[in-house]
Protein backbone atom coordinates (compact mmCIF):
# COMPACT_ATOMS: atom_id res chain seq x y z
CA UNK A 1 0.00 0.00 0.00
CA UNK A 2 1.32 3.45 -0.93
CA UNK A 3 -0.44 6.14 1.11
CA UNK A 4 0.97 8.95 -1.06
CA UNK A 5 0.74 9.79 -4.77
CA UNK A 6 4.17 11.37 -4.61
CA UNK A 7 6.74 9.31 -6.48
CA UNK A 8 10.48 9.75 -6.35
CA UNK A 9 13.69 8.99 -8.18
CA UNK A 10 15.94 8.63 -5.16
CA UNK A 11 17.00 5.08 -5.97
CA UNK A 12 18.01 6.05 -9.52
CA UNK A 13 19.78 9.16 -8.26
CA UNK A 14 21.72 7.13 -5.69
CA UNK A 15 22.95 4.76 -8.36
CA UNK A 16 23.81 7.66 -10.65
CA UNK A 17 25.90 9.14 -7.84
CA UNK A 18 28.44 6.36 -7.44
CA UNK A 19 25.95 3.82 -6.05
CA UNK A 20 25.57 5.82 -2.89
CA UNK A 21 24.49 3.63 0.03
CA UNK A 22 21.15 4.25 1.74
CA UNK A 23 22.96 4.62 5.06
CA UNK A 24 25.22 7.34 3.66
CA UNK A 25 22.33 9.33 2.17
CA UNK A 26 20.27 8.90 5.35
CA UNK A 27 23.18 10.18 7.42
CA UNK A 28 23.69 13.14 5.08
CA UNK A 29 20.08 14.30 5.37
CA UNK A 30 19.62 13.50 9.06
CA UNK A 31 17.10 10.64 8.99
CA UNK A 32 17.33 6.96 9.90
CA UNK A 33 18.01 4.36 7.19
CA UNK A 34 14.53 2.94 7.79
CA UNK A 35 12.98 6.33 7.03
CA UNK A 36 15.00 6.66 3.83
CA UNK A 37 13.80 3.19 2.78
CA UNK A 38 10.18 4.24 3.50
CA UNK A 39 10.67 7.41 1.42
CA UNK A 40 12.18 5.44 -1.48
CA UNK A 41 9.28 2.96 -1.39
CA UNK A 42 6.71 5.76 -1.38
CA UNK A 43 5.42 4.78 2.07
CA UNK A 44 6.35 8.11 3.62
CA UNK A 45 6.32 11.67 2.30
CA UNK A 46 9.17 13.56 3.95
CA UNK A 47 8.99 17.13 5.21
CA UNK A 48 9.90 19.88 2.75
CA UNK A 49 13.14 20.38 4.66
CA UNK A 50 14.22 16.76 4.19
CA UNK A 51 13.07 16.84 0.55
CA UNK A 52 15.27 19.89 -0.11
CA UNK A 53 18.19 18.23 1.67
CA UNK A 54 17.90 15.18 -0.60
CA UNK A 55 17.83 17.39 -3.70
CA UNK A 56 20.83 19.33 -2.35
CA UNK A 57 22.85 16.12 -1.85
CA UNK A 58 22.31 15.17 -5.50
CA UNK A 59 22.68 18.81 -6.67
CA UNK A 60 19.43 18.65 -8.67
CA UNK A 61 16.13 20.59 -8.54
CA UNK A 62 13.46 19.26 -6.18
CA UNK A 63 11.25 18.07 -9.05
CA UNK A 64 14.04 15.82 -10.29
CA UNK A 65 13.76 13.98 -6.99
CA UNK A 66 10.01 14.05 -6.28
CA UNK A 67 7.15 13.94 -8.78
CA UNK A 68 3.38 14.39 -8.43
CA UNK A 69 0.88 13.28 -11.11
CA UNK A 70 -0.34 16.23 -13.21
CA UNK A 71 -4.02 15.13 -13.26
CA UNK A 72 -4.25 15.23 -9.44
CA UNK A 73 -3.65 18.93 -9.05
CA UNK B 1 13.36 -2.57 12.00
CA UNK B 2 13.38 0.99 13.36
CA UNK B 3 14.29 1.50 17.03
CA UNK B 4 10.90 3.06 17.77
CA UNK B 5 9.09 0.22 15.94
CA UNK B 6 10.83 -2.28 18.23
CA UNK B 7 9.72 -0.24 21.24
CA UNK B 8 6.13 -0.17 19.94
CA UNK B 9 6.17 -3.97 19.57
CA UNK B 10 7.64 -4.37 23.06
CA UNK B 11 5.12 -2.07 24.76
CA UNK B 12 2.18 -3.77 23.05
CA UNK B 13 3.38 -7.26 24.00
CA UNK B 14 4.17 -6.19 27.58
CA UNK B 15 0.66 -4.71 27.96
CA UNK B 16 -0.96 -7.95 26.72
CA UNK B 17 1.19 -10.20 28.93
CA UNK B 18 0.66 -7.93 31.95
CA UNK B 19 -3.11 -7.96 31.57
CA UNK B 20 -3.21 -11.71 30.93
CA UNK B 21 -1.19 -12.24 34.13
CA UNK B 22 -3.57 -9.96 36.03
CA UNK B 23 -6.62 -11.81 34.70
CA UNK B 24 -5.14 -15.18 35.72
CA UNK B 25 -4.25 -13.89 39.21
CA UNK B 26 -7.74 -12.48 39.81
CA UNK B 27 -9.72 -15.33 38.28
CA UNK B 28 -7.70 -17.91 40.24
CA UNK B 29 -9.05 -16.34 43.47
CA UNK B 30 -12.75 -16.48 42.55
CA UNK B 31 -13.38 -19.71 44.47
CA UNK B 32 -17.16 -19.57 44.10
CA UNK B 33 -17.73 -15.99 45.29
CA UNK B 34 -19.02 -13.09 43.14
CA UNK B 35 -16.32 -11.58 40.93
CA UNK B 36 -16.78 -8.11 42.45
CA UNK B 37 -15.72 -9.49 45.86
CA UNK B 38 -12.44 -10.96 44.66
CA UNK B 39 -9.32 -9.12 45.93
CA UNK B 40 -7.79 -7.38 42.92
CA UNK B 41 -5.81 -4.35 44.12
CA UNK B 42 -2.53 -6.18 44.82
CA UNK B 43 -2.57 -8.00 41.47
CA UNK B 44 -3.45 -4.78 39.62
CA UNK B 45 -0.70 -2.71 41.24
CA UNK B 46 1.93 -5.44 40.78
CA UNK B 47 1.13 -6.06 37.10
CA UNK B 48 1.00 -2.30 36.42
CA UNK B 49 4.33 -1.80 38.18
CA UNK B 50 5.99 -4.75 36.45
CA UNK B 51 4.66 -3.49 33.09
CA UNK B 52 6.19 -0.06 33.66
CA UNK B 53 9.54 -1.57 34.70
CA UNK B 54 9.51 -3.99 31.73
CA UNK B 55 8.79 -1.08 29.37
CA UNK B 56 11.75 0.90 30.75
CA UNK B 57 14.08 -2.11 30.68
CA UNK B 58 13.11 -3.01 27.10
CA UNK B 59 13.73 0.59 26.02
CA UNK B 60 17.20 0.53 27.61
CA UNK B 61 17.88 -2.88 26.05
CA UNK B 62 16.95 -1.72 22.55
CA UNK B 63 18.95 1.46 23.08
CA UNK B 64 22.07 -0.52 24.01
CA UNK B 65 21.56 -2.94 21.09
CA UNK B 66 21.27 -0.02 18.64
CA UNK B 67 24.06 2.12 20.12
CA UNK B 68 26.22 1.77 16.99
CA UNK B 69 23.39 2.41 14.54
CA UNK B 70 23.72 6.19 14.66
CA UNK B 71 20.50 8.22 14.55
CA UNK B 72 17.69 6.32 16.31
CA UNK B 73 14.67 8.51 15.63
CA UNK B 74 13.69 11.27 13.25
CA UNK B 75 10.67 13.21 11.94
CA UNK B 76 8.91 10.04 10.74
CA UNK B 77 9.25 8.40 14.15
CA UNK B 78 7.85 11.51 15.84
CA UNK B 79 4.93 11.64 13.37
CA UNK B 80 4.12 7.95 13.85
CA UNK B 81 4.50 8.34 17.62
CA UNK B 82 1.93 11.15 17.68
CA UNK B 83 -0.45 9.11 15.49
CA UNK B 84 -0.20 6.07 17.79
CA UNK B 85 -0.70 8.24 20.89
CA UNK B 86 -3.87 9.79 19.41
CA UNK B 87 -5.27 6.32 18.64
CA UNK B 88 -4.37 5.07 22.13
CA UNK B 89 -5.73 8.13 23.95
CA UNK B 90 -9.21 7.56 22.53
CA UNK B 91 -9.44 4.46 24.73
CA UNK B 92 -8.35 6.39 27.82
CA UNK B 93 -11.28 8.74 27.17
CA UNK B 94 -13.67 5.79 26.66
CA UNK B 95 -12.41 4.27 29.93
CA UNK B 96 -12.97 7.56 31.74
CA UNK B 97 -16.56 7.83 30.47
CA UNK B 98 -17.30 4.19 31.36
CA UNK B 99 -15.87 4.69 34.88
CA UNK B 100 -17.97 7.85 35.27
CA UNK B 101 -21.16 6.01 34.32
CA UNK B 102 -20.31 3.12 36.66
CA UNK B 103 -19.68 5.56 39.52
CA UNK B 104 -23.04 7.28 38.85
CA UNK B 105 -24.92 3.99 39.10
CA UNK B 106 -22.89 3.18 42.24
CA UNK B 107 -21.32 0.05 40.76
CA UNK B 108 -18.80 -1.83 42.96
CA UNK B 109 -15.27 -0.35 43.01
CA UNK B 110 -14.06 -3.60 41.42
CA UNK B 111 -15.81 -2.81 38.15
CA UNK B 112 -14.79 0.85 38.10
CA UNK B 113 -11.13 -0.03 38.66
CA UNK B 114 -11.24 -2.86 36.15
CA UNK B 115 -12.87 -0.92 33.35
CA UNK B 116 -10.19 1.76 33.80
CA UNK B 117 -7.39 -0.82 33.80
CA UNK B 118 -8.81 -2.58 30.74
CA UNK B 119 -9.01 0.71 28.84
CA UNK B 120 -5.41 1.60 29.82
CA UNK B 121 -4.32 -1.77 28.42
CA UNK B 122 -6.41 -1.34 25.24
CA UNK B 123 -4.93 2.14 24.86
CA UNK B 124 -1.39 0.74 25.04
CA UNK B 125 -2.12 -2.23 22.77
CA UNK B 126 -4.03 -0.33 20.09
CA UNK B 127 -1.63 2.61 20.22
CA UNK B 128 1.26 0.20 19.67
CA UNK B 129 -0.64 -1.64 16.91
CA UNK B 130 -1.34 1.68 15.15
CA UNK B 131 2.36 2.58 15.32
CA UNK B 132 3.47 -0.80 13.99
CA UNK B 133 0.90 -0.57 11.19
CA UNK B 134 2.12 2.93 10.28
CA UNK B 135 5.72 1.66 10.18
CA UNK B 136 4.75 -1.33 8.00
CA UNK B 137 2.07 0.14 5.71
CA UNK B 138 2.77 3.86 5.88
CA UNK B 139 0.79 6.62 7.56
CA UNK B 140 -2.98 6.53 6.75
Amino acid sequence: MKPTKVTNSIRALRFAHGEMKQADLASAIGVTRQTLIAIEQGKYSPSLEVAFKIARVFAVPLEDVFQYPEEDL
Amino acid sequence: MAFEEKRAWALGVIAIIGYALYAVLVLSQVDGRPLAEVPYIGAMLWTMGLGIVAGIVSGIWFGIAARHDGLQSDERDREIGRFGDVVGQSFVAIGGVCALVLAMVEAPHFWIANVLYLCFVLSAVLGSAAKVSAYRQGMP
